[in-house]
């Protein structure tokens, strides 16, 4: 196994004062695949606490950010579908309560569970994330500022968050797609290791461009 | 399991998972529900489910057990429902398949909302598929329900 843990802590100071918080060179992270997740293990060769934070939630978004789960989370009135998020066919709006208008609902068409043979993908409670929680077109440092504001996050705790992420059931359907759909990566207890460790290390989130 | 049918209580001795298509149609032989694509895609077997649109190929039996279903035969007891008399004063249908589909959304449509904008109805009646085109006059029937003025379709 290749020893090459060499963290790039940059620790840019001098520039005015102004000091540019530690960040990880991922590529210096146990490499894996697209569909694996990192473990919290893997991140405790970031000595800096802060930038094990950013890095988790890095790792974090790797599921945030995959078509299963940004789809449902759409910057506009519909829903996205499919590995290039194209827009969701047949045409379908959010309407006032994230789940559809009158005769167009989301449940509709859409069940409790994946439908093996149509191929309609299914899950408890199948709704759009609210337009506060839209991640389509935000940086992953939006999106985790997003995720730790009760106002832009359903009022929920970083416990609930962690809990949501580790055990709600629509989140779930992201690992159990159905059909020829390809699941995000990891599994969704990794998914919640993940953002428990990130809590536990301050909840600290990337910087990035805006 | 026991399903109230357009008003009257049944029990249905069917695999749960079995398509409420199938057992509207072929059990119980209500057929005014259509199937067309099987996928939940063109809106021809749109029931509602305690009021709520669903689409009747791609709902378990098992979903409707203890709650209403009503299909075309139930929107009225005679087809006197508002809808069904503007589509025939507009003459709405042409080859008719995908019509009780298209009435019992904008049922639920107008049960919600009983004077929609066209962009409402646009919004509602966008999943239910017309393959000769009546749009315009489903549409027209709808906003004569709803009292609301229509311009033909030439918004």
């Amino acid at each position: 196994m290749p020893m090459r843990w060499v963290l790039f802590v940059l620790a840019v100071a001098g520039c005015g004062g102004k000091q540019q918080p530690p960040t990880v060179d991922r590529g210096a992270l146990r490499a894996v695949g697209p569909s694996e997740l990192r473990t919290v293990a893997d991140f405790d060769v970031v000595g800096d606490r802060g930038a094990r934070s950013r890095a988790l939630f890095g790792e974090m978004a790797r599921v945030l950010t995959h078509p299963r789960c940004i789809n449902c989370h759409p910057n506009g009135d519909s829903p996205h579908q499919r590995m290039a998020m194209e827009l969701h066919d047949p045409p379908v709006v959010r309407g006032p309560a994230d789940n559809g208008v009158p005769g167009m609902e989301c449940t509709t068409c859409h069940q409790d569970r994946n439908q093996e043979l149509t191929r309609v993908p299914g899950a408890p409670k199948w709704h759009l994330a609210p337009l506060e929680m839209a991640w389509v077109g935000r940086s992953i440092g939006q999106i985790c500022n997003q995720i730790k504001d009760p106002n832009r996050n359903g009022g929920k705790t970083l416990e609930q968050i962690v809990e949501h992420n580790g055990h709600d059931e629509l989140v779930a359907w992201g690992w159990n797609p159905g059909a020829d759909r390809e699941p995000a990566p990891g599994t969704q207890s990794q998914f919640g290791a993940l953002s428990a460790a990130w809590v536990e290390t301050g909840a600290e989130c990337p910087e990035e461009s805006r | 399991m026991k399903i109230k049918i357009n008003g009257v209580d049944k029990t249905l001795d069917v695999d749960p998972e079995m398509p409420l298509l199938w057992a509207l149609r072929d059990v119980l032989g209500l057929t005014g529900t259509k199937y067309g694509c099987g996928e939940a895609l063109c809106g021809a077997c749109t029931v509602h489910l305690d009021g709520h649109a669903v689409r009747a190929c791609v709902t378990p039996v098992r979903r409707a057990e203890g709650r209403a279903v009503t299909t075309i035969e139930g929107l009225s007891a005679d087809g006197s429902h508002p809808l069904q008399q503007a589509w025939l004063e507009l003459r709405v249908p042409q080859c008719g398949f995908c019509q009780a589909g298209q009435i019992m959304t904008a049922a639920a449509l107008l049960a919600v909302k009983p004077k929609p904008s066209d962009a409402e109805i646009d919004q509602s009646m966008a999943g239910n598929i017309c393959r000769c085109g009546t749009y315009t006059r489903i549409r027209s029937a709808i906003k004569k329900v709803a009292g609301v003025p229509d311009d033909g379709g030439n918004q």
